[in-house]
C-alpha cells in the first residue's frame, strides 16, 4: 500500500466522519441520549485529529485539537451545550472540511478567507474554553500573526520518548563482506540525531581466539528522526542477512500506531499485516517472523502466535500488539453483527457493469444465432442463458444502487441554516429515504436538489407572521419524498408555502419576451415557463436563491440524466416539484424499432402500445397527429426526424410513448421487439445531437441509436404549440 | 608500524583498518602481553574502521585480562571521531590529548 492510497483512505474516512458529525449535531435537539451523541461527535473529531497527525497535517491537528477540547468539556459537563455552540461546531466542521480540501489539493481555496475564518472560529472556541476554566486550553492564539502556536499537553513527555531504539548486532563476516559497521552509524547521523550510543563488544573472545577480520561489534542506539521504521531498516539493507537488527519505535509513535490500528475494519487482515500497515513492523521483519513461526512450529502442527514472536524478538511493543489483537477481535465481532459491507472501488464496479453489458450483447447474439439455426435444444439453452444473464445484469446493477437518504439528510443542515438566516421556522420532513437509485444519479442529483430546496425555503415558505395572518401554522413544512414508479424513481420537493401565482408568472414571461401577451396557456404550461432560461419570479432577489439562474439549470441537469421535472402548485397552499429519473444509466430494457435500414431503441417502460398507422388517415402521408380513442395524439415521424429517404407504399406503425403525463406517437417502419440494451455513450462530437441519448450494439454487431424520448416528446409538443400560436 | 625492540611504546602510522588488522593485531597483542606498562601513540593514525576499533578495544581488554596496562596517547582526529561516534571514551579512559588540529576545530 503506498502513501497516496493511504491518504485517499484518510480523506474518505474524514469525509464520512464529518458527515456523521454533522448529522449528530443536527440531531442534538431531539436526541434522547445526549451523552452518547456528544461522545460520538467527540470521537469523530478525535479520530480526524489523530489521522491528520499521521500525515503531519499540522494545521488540521491544531484546529481539531481546540474543537476537541471544547467537546471534551461538554462531555465532562464543564460546558453546557447551547444552540449557538451547535452552530459554532457545525461551522468548525465546515472549516475542517475546507482544510481537508486544501491539503488534498482537490480545490483551490482562498487562503486569506480561510485564515480569517479559522481565526474567528478559534477565537469563539477559545472563548468557550476560557469561560469554563483557564487551564483547560493548551492552545494559544497569537493574535498578531494570526498563526496558531500549539503546545501539546504532553510536550515534555514527547521529548523523552521521541527516540527510536535501534539495536544492531553485526555478523562475524561483516568486514569480509566489505562492510564497516561504523559507516552505518555515520549514515544514520545524516538522517537524524544519534542521541546516545552504546557499543557492545562482549562477544569478542580472548586475544588468542580473536580473529582480527571478524566482526564482534554490536550497537544500541538511541535515535531521533522523522523517518519511518522502513527507512531506518533500509539503512541496514546491505547487511540485512548478516546482522540482528531490532528497531523499536519511540513511545510517541506507539500512540500513532494505536490510533491507526483502531481504524482497521477489515476483519480478514492478519495480525502481521495490520502491524506492517500501521508501520510498526517492516515487511522484512514480518517475513522473518513467519519463518520463525514455521521453524518453531511443533510436531503436532501447533504454532506459536505471531503476536508472541514479535514481542519476544522485540520487534513491536507489547502494547501495540495487544491493541492490534483487540481490534482484530472487535472488527470480527462487528462484522458478524452487521454482516458488514464491502467497500469496492467505483472503477472496478464500472468495469464489472461494462463486462455484464458485453455479456448481454454476446448473449443476444447467441440467441439470434440459435433462432437462425432452428435447433430446438439450442434455442432452449440460449433462452435459459439469457434469463441468467438478465438476473446477473439486475444483480449487478443493484450493486450500484444506493439509498437516497444521505442526499436528503444533507438538506437538514441547509434547512436549518437557511431558515435561521431568513428568520423562518421550517420543519423538514423526509420520507422514502430508503429508496434506492444509481450512485451516479445520486451524485448528480444533489446539486439540483439543493437548489430546489433553497428555492422552496426562500420563495415558497412565507415568514411566520404572514403564515399566521393567512391562517396557517407559523411553522412551515418542507417535505422530501422519494419512491419508485414504473422503472423510474420520483423525487418530490414539496412545501406548504404561498404557492405560485400563474398570473404573475405569465406577466413576467411576457415582460421577458418568452411568450406573447395574447397567448393562451394552460396552467401546467405556465408553470413550465419557470424552467425557461433567464426566468426568476422572485420580486426580491436574496442571496439564498433567485439570481435568475437556477431553474433552467436544474432542468438541464435533470434532463442530462434522462430525467424530467414537473411542477405543480396551488396558490396559497404550496408547491410540489417532482423529478422523475431513470433507475440506472447503464442498461435498460429496450424496445427496438426500424426505420429504413436503421434501428432505433426506445426505453421499454415508456412504450404504452403500438398501433398501425392507416394510410387512409393521412391526407398527404405526413400527419402531425391522430385521434387515439378520442384523444389527440401528436405524431413525430422518425423518418423525417432523422432524414431517412422516403420509402413508398410502406406500412407505418405508431408507437405510443408516455413520459410523465405527456404522450406522443413515434412513427416508424417496423416494430422489432424487446431488446436488452446496453447504453454506450455517444462521443463528444454528438453531444449537440438532439433526440438521441446514446447508442447500443446489437447481437449482429450493428449499431442502433437510443432515442431520447423525453426530448422528442418535448419537441413535438413545442412544434404543436408553435403551430397553434400561428393559427 | 614501527617498534623498537623491548620498547614499550608503539607508534601506529597509517590506517587502522580491516586491510591492516591481522598484522596489527599480532603486534598489539605482543605489546600488551610483553609489557606491564605500554604506550600506544595514535598520532599517525589516518583512518579507523570497525576492525581497527576492535583492535583498540581488544588491546585494552587483553591488557586488563593479563593485569597489564596500555595507554593511548596523541589521538589523531580520525581516532577521536571514531571514539566519539561509538561513545567509547569511557573504555579508553586515557585523557584524550587533543592534537593541534583538533584544538583548532574545537
Amino acid at each position: 500500500m503506498n502513501t497516496s492510497n493511504i491518504s485517499e483512505i484518510f480523506f474518505t474516512e474524514c469525509d464520512e466522519l464529518l458527515q456523521d458529525m454533522e448529522s449528530k449535531l443536527l440531531g442534538w435537539e431531539n436526541a434522547d441520549d445526549k451523552e452518547e451523541l456528544i461522545d460520538a461527535v467527540f470521537r469523530s473529531v478525535h479520530t480526524i485529529k489523530g489521522s491528520a497527525g499521521i500525515f503531519a497535517y499540522e494545521r488540521i491537528v491544531a484546529f481539531t485539537h481546540v474543537a476537541e477540547s471544547v467537546l471534551d468539556d461538554v462531555r465532562e459537563k464543564k460546558l453546557q451545550m447551547t444552540d449557538s455552540m451547535i452552530d459554532l461546531l457545525l461551522k468548525s466542521k465546515d472549516h475542517i472540511a475546507s482544510l481537508l480540501l486544501l491539503v488534498s489539493g482537490a480545490e483551490e481555496l482562498d487562503e486569506h478567507t480561510l485564515a480569517l475564518a479559522e481565526e474567528n472560529l478559534l477565537e469563539a472556541l477559545h472563548e468557550l474554553l476560557g469561560s469554563e476554566s483557564q487551564q483547560s486550553s493548551s492552545a494559544v492564539v497569537e493574535a498578531d500573526t494570526g498563526s496558531v502556536v500549539f503546545e501539546l499537553q504532553d510536550e515534555h513527555d514527547r521529548v523523552e520518548s521521541n527516540n527510536w531504539h535501534i539495536s544492531v548486532k553485526f555478523g562475524h563476516d561483516t568486514f569480509r563482506n566489505g562492510m564497516d559497521p561504523l559507516s552505518f552509524l555515520r549514515y544514520l547521523k545524516t538522517m537524524g540525531d544519534i542521541v546516545h550510543v552504546v557499543t557492545w563488544y562482549e562477544d569478542m573472545p580472548d586475544a588468542a581466539e580473536m580473529d582480527a577480520e571478524s566482526c564482534y561489534l554490536s550497537f544500541a542506539i538511541s535515535y531521533c528522526t522523522d523517518v519511518n521504521k522502513q527507512q531506518i531498516e533500509d539503512v541496514f539493507l546491505f547487511v540485512a542477512d548478516d546482522c540482528e537488527l531490532h528497531i523499536i519505535p519511540p513511545r510517541e509513535r506507539i500512540a500513532v500506531f494505536l490510533d491507526f490500528i483502531e481504524k482497521v475494519t477489515d476483519d480478514s487482515k492478519k495480525l502481521g499485516e495490520i502491524l506492517v500497515e500501521c508501520g510498526t513492523l517492516t515487511r522484512a521483519e514480518l517475513h522473518k517472523v513467519l519463518s520463525i513461526q514455521l521453524r518453531e512450529s511443533g510436531e503436532d502442527g501447533s504454532q506459536r502466535k505471531i503476536g508472541e514472536i514479535v514481542v519476544d524478538h522485540s520487534m513491536v511493543s507489547p502494547e501495540v500488539v495487544q491493541a492490534a489483537i483487540a481490534q482484530q477481535i472487535k472488527t470480527k465481532a462487528e462484522k458478524s453483527v452487521q454482516r458488514g459491507s464491502v467497500r469496492v472501488d467505483a472503477e472496478k464496479l464500472d468495469h464489472l457493469i461494462n463486462l455484464v453489458g458485453e455479456l448481454v450483447i454476446a448473449g443476444s447474439t447467441v440467441q439470434t444465432e440459435a433462432r437462425l439455426f432452428g435447433v430446438e435444444k439450442l434455442i432452449e439453452t440460449s433462452e435459459t442463458l439469457s434469463r441468467l444473464i438478465e438476473d446477473v445484469r439486475d444483480s449487478t446493477l443493484i450493486l450500484r444502487m444506493v439509498q437516497i437518504g444521505d442526499s436528503f439528510n444533507r438538506m437538514t443542515r441547509v434547512v436549518r441554516d437557511v431558515s435561521a438566516e431568513l428568520g423562518k421556522n421550517i420543519e423538514l420532513k423526509i420520507s422514502g429515504a430508503d429508496t434506492e437509485l444509481d450512485k451516479t444519479i445520486v451524485e448528480k442529483i444533489s446539486d439540483p436538489l439543493l437548489h430546489l430546496v433553497r428555492n422552496a425555503l426562500d420563495h415558497g415558505i412565507e415568514k411566520p407572521d404572514i403564515r399566521v395572518a393567512s391562517g396557517k401554522d407559523a411553522k412551515g413544512t418542507l417535505s422530501l419524498n422519494a419512491y419508485h414508479d414504473s422503472g423510474s424513481i420520483v423525487i418530490e420537493v414539496a412545501d406548504d408555502g404561498a404557492g405560485l401565482r400563474p398570473e404573475l408568472i405569465r406577466q413576467k414571461a411576457i415582460s421577458k419576451g418568452l411568450i406573447s401577451a395574447d397567448q393562451e396557456l394552460s396552467r401546467s404550461e405556465i408553470y413550465k415557463l419557470i424552467f425557461e432560461p433567464g426566468f426568476s419570479t422572485a420580486e426580491k432577489v436574496s442571496n439564498i436563491s433567485g439570481r435568475g439562474v437556477g431553474m433552467d439549470v436544474v432542468r438541464s441537469n435533470i434532463e442530462a440524466l434522462r430525467g424530467s421535472i414537473e411542477l405543480d402548485s396551488e396558490e396559497g397552499e404550496g408547491t410540489r416539484i417532482s423529478i422523475r429519473l431513470p433507475l440506472t444509466l447503464a442498461i435498460i430494457d429496450g424496445f427496438m424499432t426500424g426505420v429504413g435500414d436503421a434501428c432505433y431503441v426506445l426505453p421499454l417502460n415508456m412504450v404504452e402500445e403500438c398501433i398501425e398507422l392507416k394510410t387512409a388517415e393521412g391526407e398527404d402521408g405526413k400527419k402531425s397527429y391522430i385521434s387515439l380513442r378520442g384523444e389527440i395524439l401528436p405524431l413525430i415521424s422518425l423518418r423525417e426526424q432523422f432524414g431517412h429517404a422516403d420509402a413508398e407504399n410502406l406500412r407505418e406503425n405508431v408507437i405510443v410513448v408516455r413520459h410523465g403525463s405527456q404522450r406522443a406517437g413515434f412513427v416508424v417502419d417496423r416494430l422489432i421487439g424487446e431488446f436488452q440494451t446496453v447504453i454506450k455513450p455517444l462521443g463528444a462530437i454528438f453531444t449537440r445531437l438532439s433526440g438521441i441519448s446514446g447508442s447500443t450494439i446489437l447481437g449482429s454487431g450493428e449499431v442502433a441509436l437510443i432515442l431520447d424520448a423525453p426530448a422528442l416528446i418535448q419537441q413535438v409538443i413545442n412544434r404543436d404549440a408553435a403551430v397553434s400560436r400561428r393559427h | 608500524m614501527k617498534k623498537a625492540k623491548k620498547d614499550s611504546k608503539l607508534n601506529v602510522v597509517g590506517e587502522l583498518t580491516i586491510y591492516t588488522a591481522a598484522d596489527q593485531k599480532e603486534k598489539l597483542v605482543a605489546l600488551v602481553t610483553n609489557h606491564p606498562l605500554s604506550t600506544l601513540d595514535l598520532s599517525g593514525v589516518t583512518e579507523v574502521d570497525g576492525a581497527g576499533l576492535q583492535l583498540l578495544i581488544l588491546s585494552k581488554l587483553e591488557a586488563g585480562r593479563v593485569g597489564h596496562q596500555i595507554e593511548f596517547i596523541n589521538h589523531s582526529d580520525a581516532v577521536i571521531e571514531t571514539i566519539e561516534l561509538c561513545n567509547l571514551s569511557g573504555l579508553f579512559d586515557d585523557p584524550v590529548i587533543l592534537s593541534e588540529s583538533a584544538k583548532a576545530r574545537a
